[in-house]
């Protein structure tokens, strides 16, 4: 059966597309699915880094593209997990060294030999973008409980529906829930509300990911954690299971729950 | 000042007629309604009927140009007279005899308008000469300028124009009425800096009055 390709996308720069990408993928691979990270960003490609794959890049994505090497050479395989491959973006290149109808050849060679094709958008709404969905089957929209960030992604769903790629599914990242229940930071359900498409996840804010992503680990590689159980969760909805969204905690609120449950009830 | 000149939207876009007349009196009649709402005309495409009047290529590429300084093509020009339907193929124009029927198939006292029937997002735009009718919602960042009234079975939160053309009776109605700027004919109203708390879904409706745009509850 052909794989799907999923491009994960978000319009505003600096959401954690990329981060997403990385540990979407790893958990897919974990769950036993064959999967390929494809980072669309020329020019200014980081999925490796965060991957921590950086050291063995020989050939990139401009190179299949213009016939320097085939598809398979230049296909990074993760060593820490079981299936799993990055192809890498070229960093001396810019965007316009690949066409929308390149990337949807390459999908489709790449569709036949995983399960699951991730594809990392640069952010923006240019030819980057339209490269990036060009060949998705699907579009994962990544914002942040920001004003601005709603905003851009309110726009790329627009753009996507335009081309016919369906509404989208939305992560939100980076979720405070102590800033929600304060009234200071969007809830999900404002977000929701204005972009009207199907939750597929929310992630908490968390400094570990900073620690992970500047390592080279992606943070469901050790599976510990509540932003690894919230990505793992995603994962596993994307595999079609019947799981609920993970629901972030508030860590202060669930602490004085269970002080007042030890104190005896109120 | 005599209305020798029209601009109307009928269900092919939009119509200019210029009636009889000196043509140079025309002209800076026509310029000053273009000035008027001039982001409502920007890069559109119109049609120009001038009647039984005889033109020159010379005066059609005057009135050409004249639009083009406002962005806009004449995209056909409807005349009877030969002389000036021969003046506008000469200008690489389409032209036509008007139909039998001026009004196309609107019955007395119906007017053009559009419906719709998806949630407009942010950065998309919607502009027409008729009446608008939106299902579903506006988003912030999402535009809509009509020269008629604006209708939103939905919730408005982006920016719109109603009577865009100058028509200061238009009004705009939704569901949850919170646009993010809105305008009716030559006012302007921006939301309100706080937000305003409301127990449930309550459809309002915006006119002017007097020299104020007004939101009172929609109870058609």
């Amino acid at each position: 059966m052909a794989g799907r390709v999923i491009t994960v996308t978000s319009g505003k720069g600096g959401v954690g597309k990329t981060t997403v990408t990385a540990n979407l993928g790893t958990a897919l691979a974990k769950h036993g699915q064959r999967v390929v990270v494809v980072d669309a960003d020329i020019g200014l490609r980081n999925l490796d880094v965060v991957m921590g794959l950086e050291n063995r890049i020989v050939y990139d994505l401009v190179d299949v593209v213009e016939g320097v090497c085939r598809l398979r050479q230049a296909l990074i395989r993760d060593r820490r997990v079981n299936e799993l491959y990055l192809l890498p973006a070229a960093q001396t290149r810019d965007k316009s060294a690949v066409s929308p109808e390149d990337m949807v050849e390459i999908c489709n060679q790449l569709r036949r030999e995983f399960d699951f094709v991730i594809v990392d958008s640069p952010a923006g709404i240019e030819q980057g973008f339209r490269n990036a969905v060009a060949g998705a089957d699907e579009v994962v929209v990544v914002t942040t409980p920001e004003v601005s960030a709603v905003r851009d992604a309110d726009r790329v769903i627009g753009l996507i529906e335009a081309q016919e790629k369906g509404p989208g599914v939305l992560i939100i990242n980076r979720l405070k829930p102590e800033m929600v229940r304060r009234g200071d930071m969007l809830s999900t359900s404002d977000v929701v509300e204005v972009l009207a498409v199907q939750l597929l996840g929310i992630i908490p804010e968390d400094e570990a990911i900073v620690i992970s992503t500047n390592r080279g680990t992606p943070i469901v590689l050790d599976g510990r954690g509540p932003t690894a159980e919230a990505l793992d969760t995603i994962a596993r909805r994307m595999m079609g299971e019947d799981v609920p969204v993970y629901q972030p905690s508030d860590d202060r609120g669930l602490f004085s729950r269970l002080a007042r449950f030890v104190r005896g009830g109120e | 000042m005599a209305k020798g000149v029209k601009i109307k939207g009928t269900r092919d876009g939009l119509l200019v007629s210029l009636g009889g007349g000196d043509i140079s009196l025309l002209l800076a009649e026509l310029r000053t309604q273009l000035t008027r709402s001039p982001a409502f005309f920007q890069g559109g495409k119109v049609a120009l009927a001038v009647g039984a009047r005889p033109m020159t290529a010379a005066e059609l590429s005057q009135v050409c140009d004249l639009l083009g300084d406002q962005g806009i093509t004449i995209w056909a020009v409807i005349s009877q007279s030969a002389t000036t339907r021969a003046a506008a193929r000469e200008l690489g124009l389409a032209s036509a005899s008007p139909p039998e029927e001026d009004r196309v198939n609107l019955e007395a006292g119906q007017e053009p308008a559009v419906i719709v029937r998806r949630t407009l997002r942010s950065g998309q735009s919607v502009r027409y000469p008729g009446h608008v009718v939106v299902v579903g919602d506006v988003n912030p960042g999402a535009e809509i300028i009509a020269g008629g009234d604006i209708v939103v079975w939905g919730k408005l939160r982006g920016t719109v124009h109603a009577g865009a053309m100058g028509d200061e009776a238009a009004v705009v109605c939704a569901l949850q009425l919170d646009a993010m700027q809105l305008r009716i004919g030559g006012h302007i109203a921006r939301a309100p800096e706080s937000v305003r708390e409301r127990p449930e879904l309550r459809p309002e409706t915006a006119c002017v009055r007097g020299d104020d745009i007004v939101v009172a509850p929609w109870t058609p």
